[in-house]
């Protein structure tokens, strides 16, 4: 039962989210930028994807919007600790705050007075011609909502601009060494700023697979943590978008598990039990990993055109 | 665009700062009320009614203030040391249970022994749980953001399970929280008539207390020298991981206070709603007191204000009371910037 078809494909759903959103914290990081913004990003990306179905738009008219709303508060979060070189972690917090009181403010007064959560027609499952045929594997990965292929083809697409690219090559420079960079004529807050954005247009998107394809309707502290799990996951991860895919996956079979435990177990062990454990396993995670991170040398580091160092 | 250090930020300056980010806020905040479809003007009003336009506001205020003051506190004695301690919530609620631990009947002393053993109670809960960040970050290395973050989730599930399992009470039909507080654990109110109770003396008075030592003492001296600079400290011989652990024990502490205020003061029960964001809104009341444990008194008041304020806004004027969530987090946004160009000039071009 613990490995059937139908458990992995529950598992890719519940990585997808996480895999976006650890890609977009991976590329800021990687650039040099911590963004703590992340979990508000990912609540005004829920809301707003949903928000945008649910007044008639199209599905994939509403993940560019999500995506464009995603960067708007990325470029905030760029003005703030790229060029004015304020604290990362207070900003991010700040832009945390920020964007879930304004996805929940948005929320409450276009949709007032309701006791169930209106629903929309998410993005419906597509299985794939000829992948999905293959056993186990095809059904888990290739039958699945059209943004969760699309998480798949960013990790190969984040893999190739970062490592195979000359832009790849100045994002990281950014992060570990802006000085080098700059000796070159490239302009680092410019790089940084659009590291950011890129990467927090894909935790909006992140966000918004949970109210247009793993559910239908948006809830109030419906993130739940998952943004902070993702900075877990990108240190977990090293900082390597494949890597990066593996741990989602990894944390979601184990999410999976305990969701499917707590059915089990629930009249012997309370089920909240259960569903710390993916807190605990993050810490867990980082533990495993912290001695030996390699984190990005100028992670947090603001940089100031013309210092000399 | 580059930053020039600037020498000469005149006092009057920073000192204004906190009010004009909250200026800024409401600004800013103005369009989100016309986004609304209401007027500012009548909105701010309503608002600043809500929040002082009567003895009963104002102790509303106080009150709503006083949990504020002490997670504030938390917020700037960690972060004056760069320790990164986001899981006050978490705290809070550790020092809510150590209060229902032993405040519910347990023992019964005379109040006077009774308060103040509930506050050492939850200082030493929230204490406890922010060892383990600490710990972690001192001995492996771990980064305390995620861990402190991630630490919230668990407790409120932990709470959630006590509420649901052995500590739910039965006399309070079907709801999910814990038995009151014992009579002689219960905060009194220090207005006829309010909740205003006896929680915020002793925030005041820890205010008081954390200025103390942060300005007098070595401790103290070694927190802020660690957070200016961590090699330099190192060189004149301050153990980093000591004053990271001293952080800990007095943020921590004082988070978990919090979580006894509410209890033994406010609700005189534990519930899972016992705090909305009191640990996130104390990081905002520390940056526009710019980690100064005086200012914490002044800007909790200006952030309770704002929430008591919009929540009797949202019941006249038809505007969602997240309207104060957006304000705080604008006013904390817009007080980094101005703390900064207080410190730099902005020089355009080359």
């Amino acid at each position: 039962m613990m490995l059937t078809a139908g458990l992995w494909a529950s598992v890719i759903r519940i990585a997808t989210p996480l895999i976006f959103a650890t890609l977009g914290e991976l590329i800021c990081e990687r650039a040099g930028v911590l963004n703590l913004g992340i979990e508000g990003i990912m609540t005004i990306g829920a809301m707003a994807g949903w928000i945008w179905v649910y007044q008639g738009g199209e599905l994939w008219g509403g993940v560019v919007f999500v995506a464009i709303v995603g960067m708007i508060f990325g470029f905030l979060h760029s003005i703030l600790v790229v060029y004015l070189g304020l604290s990362q972690h207070v900003s991010g917090i700040g832009i945390t705050l920020l964007a879930s009181s304004i996805s929940y403010y948005a929320y409450t007064m276009l949709i007032p007075f309701s006791t169930t959560p209106p629903k929309i027609v998410p993005f419906s499952a597509f299985e794939v011609p000829v992948l999905s045929s293959i056993p186990i594997i095809g059904e888990a990965f290739f039958n699945q909502s059209a943004l969760t292929y699309l998480s798949y083809i960013l990790v190969i697409v984040t893999f190739y601009v970062l490592y195979k690219m000359p832009i790849g090559l100045t994002i990281r420079m950014a992060g570990e060494n802006p000085v080098a960079n700059e000796a070159q004529g490239i302009n680092v807050l410019l790089i940084r700023t659009g590291a950011v954005m890129v990467g927090s247009a894909l935790m909006a998107i992140g966000g918004a697979f949970l109210t247009m394809s793993a559910f239908d309707a948006f809830y109030f502290g419906m993130i739940n943590g998952r943004g902070w799990i993702c900075i877990a996951l990108v240190i977990f991860a090293s900082w390597k978008p494949g890597k990066a895919f593996l741990g989602a996956i990894l944390f979601a079979l184990f999410e999976a598990l305990q969701i499917r435990a707590q059915l089990i177990g629930a009249d012997v062990i309370p089920y909240q039990i259960f569903s710390m454990m993916p807190y605990f396993l993050s810490i867990v995670a980082m533990m495993l990993v912290a001695r030996r991170a390699a984190y990005p040398k100028a992670l947090l580091v603001p940089f100031r055109q013309g210092d000399r160092i | 665009m580059r930053l020039k250090t600037r020498r000469d930020a005149p006092v009057w300056l920073i000192a204004l700062l906190p009010i004009l980010s909250i200026g800024v806020a409401f600004i800013i905040g103005a369009f989100f009320i016309i986004w609304a479809g209401e007027s500012p003007i009548t909105a701010y009003i309503a608002l600043i009614k809500g929040s002082l336009g009567s003895t009963f506001a104002i102790t509303e205020s106080l009150a709503r203030a006083t949990p504020l003051i002490f997670t504030g506190l938390a917020a700037a004695v960690a972060f004056r040391a760069k320790f990164w301690n986001i899981g006050a919530e978490g705290q809070l609620y550790c020092g809510a249970m150590a209060a229902t631990l032993v405040g519910t009947g347990v023992i019964d002393l005379p109040a006077p022994i009774m308060i103040p053993m509930l506050f050492i109670a939850g200082a030493l809960a929230g204490c406890l749980i922010l060892l383990v960040p600490v710990v972690l970050k001192t001995h492996m290395k771990v980064d305390e953001v995620v861990t402190t973050l991630l630490l919230n989730f668990v407790i409120l599930l932990f709470v959630n399970m006590l509420l649901e399992g052995p500590w739910k009470d039965p006399m309070a039909m079907g709801w999910p929280q814990a038995a009151r507080i014992i009579d002689n654990g219960v905060l009194p109110t220090i207005v006829a008539k309010s909740r205003l109770h006896l929680g915020i003396i002793i925030a005041l008075v820890m205010s008081v207390v954390m200025w103390a030592i942060l300005r007098f003492t070595v401790w103290g001296y070694e927190i802020r020298a660690v957070g200016y600079n961590q090699q330099a400290s190192t060189f004149f011989g301050i153990s980093i991981n000591k004053s990271v652990l001293m952080v800990a024990l007095f943020s921590g502490g004082l988070a978990g206070m919090a979580g006894v205020s509410e209890v033994a003061g406010l609700k005189g029960y534990l519930t899972l709603t016992l705090s909305p964001g009191f640990g996130y809104t104390g990081i905002a009341v520390a940056m526009l007191a710019q980690l100064h444990p005086i200012g914490v008194i002044v800007s909790a008041v200006f952030l309770a204000s704002i929430y008591v304020g919009a929540d009797a806004m949202s019941r006249t004027v038809n505007i969602p009371n997240y309207i104060a969530d957006i304000l705080v987090a604008i006013s904390l946004l817009s007080v980094l910037v101005g703390a900064m160009l207080t410190r730099f000039r902005i020089v355009w071009g080359k």
